[in-house]
């Protein structure tokens, strides 16, 4: 089972329900990984407190020229659509941070001029928070494009029965590449205006990607009835709604798991979780 | 990105833009840039979280102009062309291709390119033998040139599922600081998106001061630091300020040792108020629904921001 927990706006609970959901299922003996693919901005580790076992770079590649072979043909830069590579008279201009790595420009290099380098644009560390496999990518400062490190993130995933993508928020590359292969999506929405406006963003994404998906609504209290009104038009699952409750911000303020400090948080955790199992079951059956 | 550099008017003073970010989401940027908008007269509001924008959410703005959003291209195989010979699938360095198009007289399936995957590249039209996969521009989305009671606002909403965010931020940013040169209006203020990625760096260049909503957690915390080496690393003037800051006194305190420590200025702290959500649902800022509480804290923060905005004014000129 392979959850990808995502919200169109962000601060709204992602890292919460992904890290209280991972340690309650560790805590229950199933196997369970924890990716945080918020590479921009992971939090994860500050609530899960892995143990980091292997750190290593990161790169991206990006073309390098031989000048000795070049001929200034410029067909590499005919072909390159980010401008990443522009040959202007005698010279080849390469800029590495606008490259998306797609190979054009050595496949039409006739001469074979262009190889591919590796630079660097974050690491990936991975380590285990108590039973729970946790790993997590971080994306060099100044660095535009995190999408390949967030592939390589979930490519560096063990084999466990339950892997959580903790997204970024937003619906834009970086969300795509976070919830593309998982088997389901769950939103973390709150109920305030930016919140509804921005779940139903995060939906519209989810449909076009024609992936199964629920949602749970964090912080509820007055003004939710839209929210949970909007679900019901729309035929979305509501998996599980989280009342406000200001202790779970101040555990959140603590760094503590709000399952390990309340303990009605954990049974709510335990809930979601088991009808996230009955939502997958679902969808499998219907493919 | 070199079009973000302002080219303000011979003899006439650059318009001041300045960025608000955050590093984490959910902080609270878009109800202080709210707030700002009702305090500052004469400000030009940019609203760059461009794929979860809300600004007009509470501005209400009467869109002026529409406008289509062409910042990349897409690749499509046409169906009854295709050999499924398979080169596109092998060359595609971003999983995009996929076996399941509809078969023709030639063969029983066809190759077909998932657009949410497809970066633009290029690449398979490229190298297709027979010519069956057509790329061109795509529209990824659409931006606004509105007027709210708060002045001119320009704003955006990507595609879903779509690329080239930060391509749109530059072109939100350009028209705002257009309609301000061309108004005389000052500042631009920027509401701009989580994160350190590709459109909070478009959000950030070139502006003449970055305003950080952080909150009192170990996440703010977390995220303010990585947030300020981006700045840094852009060489932008930052100030800080603690939003909700009483739900965590000592974190709060922390942070703003932290961002001491980093050479930050601070703008104050704003507490924790349901009259933020209140307003919010009434579609208004907290500035104009109450005055006392946190509508009091972010007046004192503008007046801070805004002190600072015209002091650095001389120093941004003499950069540009």
């Amino acid at each position: 089972m392979r959850i990808a927990i995502a919200s169109g706006k962000g601060g709204t609970g992602k890292t919460t329900v992904a890290t209280n959901l991972a340690w309650v299922a560790a805590r229950n003996g199933q196997s369970v990984a924890y990716l945080d693919c918020d590479v921009e901005e992971p939090n994860g580790h500050l609530f899960l407190k892995p143990e980091i076992a292997s750190s290593r770079p990161i790169g991206r590649l990006h073309p390098a020229v031989d000048e000795e072979k070049c001929t200034h043909c410029g067909l590499c830069g005919e072909i390159c659509q980010y401008s990443a590579i522009v040959c202007v008279g005698e010279k080849v201009l390469v800029y590495p941070e606008l490259c998306h790595a797609c190979g054009g420009c050595v496949l039409v290099c006739a001469p074979g001029a262009i190889t591919e380098v590796l630079r660097e644009s974050g690491k990936l560390e991975i380590g285990q928070a108590g039973a729970v496999r946790f790993l997590h990518g971080l994306l060099r400062i100044g660095e535009a494009m995190s999408t390949q490190l967030i592939r390589q993130v979930k490519q560096a995933a063990p084999e466990t029965d339950l892997v959580i993508i903790d997204s970024p928020p937003g619906t834009s590359c970086p969300v795509i590449e976070s919830v593309r292969d998982a088997g389901y999506v769950l939103l973390v929405t709150e109920p305030t205006p930016f919140g509804l406006n921005d779940l139903k963003l995060a939906v519209e994404m989810v449909r076009t990607m024609k992936l199964p998906m629920g949602v749970v609504i964090n912080r509820a209290g007055e003004g939710d009835s839209q929210t949970a009104g909007y679900c019901r038009t729309e035929g979305i699952e509501v998996l599980a709604t989280i009342p406000d409750d200001r202790r779970v911000a101040e555990a959140y303020s603590r760094g503590v798991l709000a399952s390990e400090a309340m303990p009605e948080i954990r049974t709510s955790m335990e809930q979601l979780l088991a009808r996230l199992r009955g939502a997958t079951a679902r969808c499998e059956v219907r493919s | 990105m070199s079009d973000l550099v302002g080219i303000p008017g011979a003899g006439r003073k650059p318009v001041k833009e300045l960025a608000v970010i955050s590093g984490k989401g959910g902080t609270g940027k878009t109800s202080i840039v709210a707030s700002f908008a009702a305090l500052s007269h004469g400000s030009v509001l940019a609203d760059c979280d461009v794929d979860a924008a809300d600004l007009h959410l509470v501005l209400d703005p009467r869109v002026l102009r529409r406008n289509e959003f062409m910042g990349g291209k897409r690749a499509r195989i046409q169906p009854g062309h295709c050999t499924a010979c398979g080169r596109c699938e092998e060359l595609c360095r971003f999983d995009a291709i996929f076996f399941d198009g509809p078969g023709n007289g030639i063969v029983e399936k066809t190759f077909r390119v998932d657009p949410t995957a497809c970066e633009g590249c290029g690449v398979c039209a490229w190298f297709c033998a027979e010519g069956a996969i057509e790329f061109g521009p795509v529209v990824n989305g659409e931006w606004f040139v509105s007027e709210t009671r708060c002045g001119p606002m320009v704003h955006a909403r990507l595609g879903i599922a779509e690329e080239n965010s930060g391509k749109l931020v530059s072109t939100v940013r350009t028209s705002a600081r257009r309609i301000a040169e061309e108004r005389r209006l000052d500042p631009v203020i920027i509401d701009g998106s989580p994160g350190i990625g590709c459109p909070v760096i478009a959000s950030v260049t070139g502006a003449t001061l970055v305003l950080v909503v952080a909150e009192p957690t170990p996440s703010g915390l977390h995220d303010l630091e990585r947030v300020a080496e981006l700045t840094r690393h852009f060489g932008i003037p930052m100030l800080v300020c603690v939003n909700k800051w009483d739900l965590n006194p000592e974190v709060c305190g922390r942070i703003e040792a932290r961002a001491r420590e980093m050479g930050l200025g601070l703008a104050g702290r704003v507490r924790y108020d349901h009259a933020v959500t209140e307003a919010q649902i009434r579609g208004k800022s907290v500035i104009e629904y109450a005055q006392e509480g946190c509508a009091a804290d972010v007046r004192s923060v503008w007046s801070v921001v805004e002190a600072r905005l015209n002091g650095s004014a001389c120093s941004a000129g003499e950069e540009l």
